[in-house]
């Protein structure tokens, strides 16, 4: 037997028991569908009449839970950093890119649509994150994730132009930067740190949540600019040995 | 029924740890991870779960009226968040040791290590 196999028959039973003390954990749940947290109950009554933010949920991710996020949009900047560290090579433009270009009219096409429409939904998921599903982690997300389809339906070349370092470096600084300086604009103004300067605002409106909104479009931001650097980073590792493979 | 989602989740972490126990493959044992995260997903989600309760979005609905859990909701968005962050930096470092050490094997990683 291998040392994996070994291991596989060893973990079997201790799962066992995993599993059998997770079953008398979750036992001691309250039933599926009877939860009445105290918390939620209070942010799901609060969150509207005291921040004039219809999205509960935005709500405490930006609001009532603002100061964990930042640290969470901290996490996500630091994993980039890493990742570009063990990644991002200095002084490989020798290759050039490959030959990827896609010669399909109605591909390019329906990409170029493709690109405007999914950039679109997460400019409106951003926008109205505070007043229906969405916000500015998943709003971002969608930006970054129609950048790629210029890498599948026109060429690595067109992707790696509009994604240079030089632009979305500071894009994602400014964007993790933006959410502690609507913190300190707080502090500055004698008020707590994070604490909505701007007043709430109209329900229902994109004005409404004062700062929230701030940090919204700054969390908006930094998630476009940190995904589209981590598919760019991963994107020119598949790259470059192919482009080198042809040269040769 | 009452305890069928918590014992999806519960399944999920399992299976996902039992994956990444026999993993032959760094990037297999990247996705493991992720199955053993997705669990955390189905908790919280079926944790904050109640019954015929709609969206905490309150465009359109009642101040009041009975929806589901708006923490774990966020703690969920928190989650997937810090999912993706944590899978990418180990992919980048599953990428590094096959370019220094030629295998993505955990085992044999291990052994060329010492």
């Amino acid at each position: 037997m291998t040392r994996r196999q070994i291991r596989g028959t060893i973990a079997i039973p201790v799962l066992g028991a995993l599993g059998a003390f997770l079953y008398w954990g979750l036992s001691g749940l309250p039933p599926f569908g009877n939860y009445h947290g105290f918390y939620g109950h209070m942010v799901s009554i609060l969150s509207l009449p005291q921040r004039h933010v219809t999205n509960a949920v935005t709500a405490t991710v930006f609001d009532y839970r603002g100061f964990d996020t930042m640290g969470e949009e901290f996490i996500l900047f630091a994993a980039v950093t890493g990742v570009v560290l063990l990644l991002r090579k200095s002084g490989e433009d020798e290759e050039g890119p490959p030959e990827d270009t896609v010669t399909s009219d109605a591909l390019r096409l329906f990409g170029l649509l493709a690109l405007a429409g999914g950039v679109l939904v997460g400019l409106w998921l951003a926008a109205y994150g505070l007043v229906t599903p969405g916000g500015g982690f998943q709003g971002g997300v969608a930006i970054a994730s129609g950048f790629v389809l210029l890498y599948l339906t026109g060429s690595y070349l067109a992707f790696a132009r509009r994604t240079s370092e030089s632009a979305l470096d500071p894009l994602e600084a400014v964007g993790a930067a933006g959410y502690v300086v609507v913190g300190l604009a707080a502090l500055i103004a004698g008020l707590p740190f994070l604490a909505n300067l701007l007043g709430p605002g109209k329900p229902g409106t994109l004005v409404s949540g004062g700062s929230l909104g701030f940090i919204n479009w700054a969390v908006a931001l930094e998630v476009a600019a940190a995904n589209t650097i981590l598919y760019k980073e991963f994107l020119e590792q598949y790259i470059v040995p192919i482009a080198r493979g042809r040269k040769s | 029924m009452n305890f069928l989602a918590y014992g999806v989740a519960g399944w999920i972490c399992i299976v996902g740890l039992y994956g990444a126990i026999v993993s032959k493959n760094l990037i297999h044992l990247a996705l493991c991870l992720t199955v053993i995260q997705s669990s955390t997903y189905v908790l919280l989600l079926s944790v904050g779960y109640r019954h015929h309760g709609t969206a905490p979005i309150y465009k359109g609905i009642r101040l009041g009226t009975n929806t589901v859990d708006p923490i774990v909701q966020s703690l969920a968005l928190t989650d997937i968040v810090i999912s993706v962050t944590v899978i990418a930096l180990i992919l980048a470092l599953a990428l590094d040791v096959h370019k220094k050490l030629g295998t993505a094997d955990p085992d044999e990683v291990v052994e060329l290590q010492g």
